[in-house]
C-alpha cells in the first residue's frame, strides 16, 4: 500500500535528518568549546604576563631600597657627595617624608580658569548636580580644568583624613549597598554601572574596592567622579585603597603618563597631591559587621585589630618595605614576598623612626596583594611577588576570629566578572570588562543587604562598531595575546637561545616539544600551556619536532643605531619599563632630562643589581651615538622610545605595548 | 626489540600527553585545587584531575574526537535541504537545531545564527558558511 512505503520512507527521511542535525550540532559544539578554550588561553597569557610584570615592579622597588642603602653608605664613606647620583630630594621622595599640610592657596596658587574654558565648572560646596555635570562632560570627552581638579583633591584629602582605617556601614532591606571591583580607568564601565544601577545617593550607597586607576585611559575622570561623589555623599560612597593606588604602580601602569599628558602645566602638582591622597584612602569596609571588603585578601596572620589602629598614611608606596631601624649587622631576611631584603644598620635622624614597623607593613601588603586559592594554608604569592596565596582554611579561621561571614575582594580579573570560592565565603569582584583586550572578560557588581544573599550583575562593554561574530572576536583576542607573548620572547631571546642550544646536542636546530616547553617555562617564568600554544609560536615539522629559531623570524627589536651590540639593545628593551621608572624617579624636577653623570652612575647600579653583564663603555658609546648628550644631559624618554619591537607582518611599525 | 621500542615510544607519547593535558587543565583550574567546573549536570559540579587524566589520555591516544571532515558536514546540511536550493532559511535551521538531535540552547542558537545568517536574505548559505569556518580553524 502507498501509506506503508511512504511511511517507512518518511521514517528513513526523518532518521537521516536527525543524523544530519546531530552531526551539525556536534561539530558546532566542538568548535564552540575550542573557541572557549582559546579565549581562556588568551586570558591566561595576559594574566601571566601581568603578574610577571608585577614581580618586576617589586624587584624594581627592591632596587630602590638597595639604592637608598647605597646612598647612606656613600654618604658615610665618600666625602665628595656631589658625585653621588642619588640626591637628597630623591631620598625624601622615595622614603616619603611627610609633606606639611599645605593650605588651599598652596594648591590653587595663581591658577586661573580662563573664560574660554568650556568644560565643566564645579561649584563648591558640591551637590549632586555637580556629579551629573561631570558625567555629562566626560561623556563628551571634556577634560576638567586643573583648578577644579586641585580643589576636589584638596577637599577629598581633608575629608579622607577624618575617616578611620576601616569604614563601618550598615544595610537594611530598603537600603542595599552596591559593591564594585577594579575599574582601572575604564570610564565606559562606570557609566554602564551607573546607568544600570543608578547614581550614588543616600538611598543608593556604593563601595568601590580599589584599583580605580592605571591601564585604562580615563583614570583621571574616574577619580574625579568618585571623589566628587564622595564629597557629596561622604557617608554613602566608600572607597577602599587598591594596590594601584600607589605612585610607584602609576609610574609603570600608565596613570602618571595620563595625568602629565592631560595636564601639561599642572600635572606635577596633581600627582604630588594624589600620592598623598592614596595614603589616606581607607584600607577596607565592613558591612553589617558581617562582610569584609578589601582589595586583595588576607593572610593567616591578618590582624584586623592592629589594622584598625595603625597610622595608614605613614608610607607612600606599599611596594617599598620600611628601611629597618638600628639593626646591628647585615642580616639576610626572607620575608613574605619571597625575596631577600638585606637589613642593615642605618643611623636614624629621627624621621626614619616614623616608619612603620615591618610587621604593620606586611599586614597592609597582604590586604592589598593577596589572592585566594583552593590549596589549604598560606604561602608566598610567587606570581605577583607580593602578598600571599590564602586557602579556605585561612578564610574560615580569620572570618571566624572576627565573627565575619564573608570576604568580598577584587584584584583578579575573572572571565565572568566575578567568582565565588572557599565554599561561598569569598567573592572576587572585577568591574573592568574587556580588561586585557576586547572580548577578554565581563565585568560585574553586586548588591547586598543583610539577611539576603548577594545579587550579581554582569555586563560587557562592546563598541557599537565592533559587533563581530564570536569567532572573530576570539581570533582578535588570541592574536593580541600571542603578539604580547612574542614580544616577551624576543626580549629574552639571548637567554632562550642559550637554553635551547644546551639541549640541542646534535645542533640540528630542532627540539622535542617537551624540551621546548621546558625551556620556555624556565626562561620566561610563565606558567602557560606551552604544548597547546606551540603551534601558534613556532614551526613544527612533520615528525612533531620544533624548529626553535622559527619564533624569532617575524619579529625583531629595532636597532636605534646600526653599530649597537645586540645584547645591549635587548637588555635595554627588556628593562625599558624599569629604566623608565628609574630615570623618572631620578629626575626629581620632572624636567625630562638627566645629566650624563646621573645616567652613568644609575646604569652602573642597575647593571650590578640586575646582574646584567654589559660593559659600561657600551652604554656610553650608545648614548653618544644616539647624539643624546649634546649638552651633557639625556632626554631619557626619547632614549627609551628608540627601543621597540617590529612585527614583520604588521601595518603598524611600533609595538603595541600595553604596559608602557 | 621492535615491541620494546614501540612500547617505549608509546610511553613517551603518554608522558607527553599527560603533560599536555595537565597544562590545559590548569588553565581552567583557577583555584589551583585540581578541579574544574563542569557545565553539565554532574552531582558535584566539578571534575577532579585524577579522574580526568586517564580518560583524556585514552581519547588522545586513540585519536577520538577528531574534527568532523568538511565534506561530511556539507552532506549533513545538504540532507536538510532536499530541494537543493543551496541554502536553509533561518526558520528552517532554527527548527532543525532546536528540535532534532541534541537540541541547541537559545544561547547556542543565537550564537550560531550570528555568524551563519546572511542578513540580506535571512538565510544560511551553508557552503560558504562551512568554508569560512574551516578557513578560520586553520
Amino acid at each position: 500500500m502507498g501509506c506503508g512505503t511512504s511511511c517507512s520512507e518518511k521514517d528513513k527521511q526523518s532518521e537521516t535528518a536527525l543524523k544530519a542535525a546531530l552531526i551539525i550540532q556536534n561539530w558546532y559544539r566542538g568548535r564552540r568549546a575550542q573557541l572557549k578554550t582559546r579565549q581562556r588561553y588568551a586570558l591566561t597569557i595576559f594574566q601571566s604576563i601581568e603578574y610577571a610584570d608585577e614581580q618586576s615592579q617589586l624587584q624594581l622597588s627592591n632596587f630602590f631600597s638597595f639604592m637608598l642603602e647605597n646612598y647612606t653608605r656613600v654618604l658615610e664613606e665618600d666625602s665628595d657627595q656631589s658625585k653621588c647620583a642619588i640626591k637628597p630630594e630623591l631620598v625624601t621622595h622615595l622614603l616619603g617624608s611627610n609633606i606639611q599640610d599645605k593650605d588651599r592657596q598652596d594648591y590653587l596658587g595663581l591658577i586661573d580658569v580662563p573664560d574660554s574654558y568650556c568644560g565643566p565648572r564645579l561649584q563648591f560646596p558640591l551637590t549632586f548636580t555637580d556629579i551629573d555635570l561631570l558625567i555629562e562632560a566626560f561623556k563628551q570627552q571634556q577634560i576638567l580644568h586643573a583648578y577644579y581638579v586641585l580643589e576636589v583633591l584638596f577637599e577629598t584629602k581633608k575629608l579622607l583624613q577624618q575617616k578611620p582605617n576601616f569604614t563601618h556601614t550598615k544595610t537594611s532591606p530598603s537600603k542595599e549597598i552596591t559593591i564594585c571591583g577594579d575599574l582601572h580607568g575604564k570610564l565606559d564601565d562606570l557609566f554602564l554601572i551607573f546607568s544600570k544601577n543608578g547614581l550614588p545617593s543616600v538611598s543608593n550607597p556604593y563601595v568601590f574596592n580599589g584599583d580605580f586607576v592605571d591601564r585604562g585611559k580615563n583614570s583621571m575622570e574616574i577619580l574625579m567622579i568618585l571623589f566628587v561623589s564622595f564629597l557629596v555623599y561622604p557617608n554613602d560612597l566608600h572607597l577602599n585603597r587598591g594596590n594601584h593606588e600607589d605612585f610607584m604602580m602609576n609610574k609603570r601602569y600608565g596613570f602618571t603618563k595620563e595625568v602629565l599628558n592631560k595636564y601639561k602645566l599642572h600635572g606635577k602638582k596633581i600627582l604630588q597631591i594624589l600620592e598623598d591622597i592614596y595614603t589616606w584612602l581607607p584600607i577596607g569596609t565592613i558591612i553589617d559587621n558581617e562582610i569584609l571588603v578589601v582589595h586583595g585578601g588576607i593572610s593567616d596572620s591578618t590582624d584586623l585589630n592592629l589594622l584598625h589602629r595603625i597610622e595608614r598614611n605613614k608610607w607612600k608606596s606599599v611596594l617599598m618595605p620600611p628601611i629597618p631601624i638600628d639593626g646591628d649587622r647585615a642580616t639576610e631576611k626572607e620575608n613574605k614576598v619571597g625575596t631577600t631584603i638585606t637589613a642593615r644598620g642605618i643611623r636614624t635622624n629621627g624621621s626614619l623612626s616614623e616608619q612603620l614597623t615591618k610587621h604593620e607593613w606586611e599586614q597592609v601588603v597582604d590586604i592589598l596583594w593577596s589572592d585566594p586559592r583552593g590549596k589549604r594554608g598560606c604561602y608566598p604569592n610567587t606570581s605577583r611577588g607580593g602578598g600571599c596565596y590564602f586557602g579556605p582554611d585561612v578564610t574560615s579561621r580569620i572570618l571566624n576570629k572576627y565573627q565575619l561571614k564573608m570576604l568580598i575582594r577584587s584584584h583578579e580579573c575573572k572571565p565572568e566578572g566575578y567568582e565565588i570560592c572557599h565554599d561561598g565565603k569569598v567573592i572576587t569582584l572585577f568591574s573592568a570588562s574587556n580588561y586585557y583586550e576586547e572580548g577578554s572578560n565581563r565585568g560585574a557588581y553586586i548588591r547586598v543587604s543583610s539577611g539576603t544573599p548577594p545579587r550579581f550583575f554582569q555586563y560587557q562593554m562592546t563598541r557599537a562598531t565592533c559587533l563581530r561574530p564570536h569567532y572573530q572576536r576570539v581570533n582578535a583576542l588570541e592574536s593580541s595575546a600571542i603578539r604580547m607573548l612574542k614580544e616577551r620572547m624576543i626580549s629574552q631571546k639571548t637567554d632562550l637561545i642559550r637554553v635551547f642550544q644546551l639541549q640541542d646536542c646534535s645542533k640540528s636546530g630542532k627540539l622535542s616539544v617537551g624540551q621546548w616547553a621546558f625551556s620556555m617555562e624556565n626562561v620566561l617564568g610563565l606558567n602557560l600551556p606551552w604544548r597547546s600554544l606551540s603551534s601558534r609560536l613556532v614551526t613544527i615539522d612533520k615528525d612533531g619536532n620544533i624548529d626553535y629559531m622559527s619564533s624569532f623570524q617575524d619579529i625583531h627589536i629595532q636597532k636605534p643605531v646600526k653599530e649597537a651590540q645586540y645584547t645591549l639593545i635587548e637588555t635595554v628593551y627588556r628593562y625599558r619599563s624599569d629604566l623608565q621608572i628609574i630615570f623618572n624617579v631620578i629626575d626629581s624636577d620632572h624636567s625630562g632630562l638627566i645629566s650624563m653623570e646621573e645616567f652613568r652612575s644609575m646604569w652602573k647600579l642597575f647593571t650590578s643589581y640586575y646582574s646584567v653583564c654589559i660593559d659600561d663603555s657600551q652604554i656610553d658609546e650608545l648614548a653618544e651615538r644616539m647624539d643624546l648628550n649634546k649638552d651633557g644631559s639625556i632626554d631619557f624618554n626619547e632614549f627609551l622610545k628608540a627601543f621597540y619591537v617590529v612585527h614583520k607582518f604588521d601595518k603598524l611599525n611600533k609595538s603595541d605595548t600595553k604596559f608602557a | 626489540m621492535a615491541d620494546d621500542r614501540s612500547r617505549e615510544g608509546t610511553e613517551t607519547a603518554v608522558a607527553e600527553f599527560h603533560k599536555k593535558i595537565k597544562e590545559a587543565f590548569e588553565v581552567f583550574d583557577h583555584e589551583s585545587n585540581n578541579t574544574v567546573d563542569v557545565e553539565e549536570e554532574e552531582p558535584t559540579g566539578y571534575i577532579r584531575f585524577e579522574k580526568f587524566l586517564p580518560v583524556m589520555t585514552e581519547v588522545l591516544l586513540e585519536r577520538r574526537y577528531r574534527p568532523i571532515p568538511e565534506d561530511i558536514l556539507l552532506r549533513a546540511f545538504e540532507v536538510l535541504d532536499p530541494a537543493k536550493r543551496g541554502f536553509l532559511s533561518k526558520e528552517e535551521l532554527i527548527k532543525y537545531m532546536t528540535e532534532e538531535g541534541e537540541p541547541f540552547s537559545q544561547e547556542e542558537m543565537e550564537e550560531m545564527l550570528s555568524a551563519a545568517v546572511d542578513p540580506e536574505s535571512n538565510s544560511i548559505h551553508f557552503k560558504d558558511y562551512i568554508t569560512m569556518m574551516v578557513i578560520d580553524e586553520n
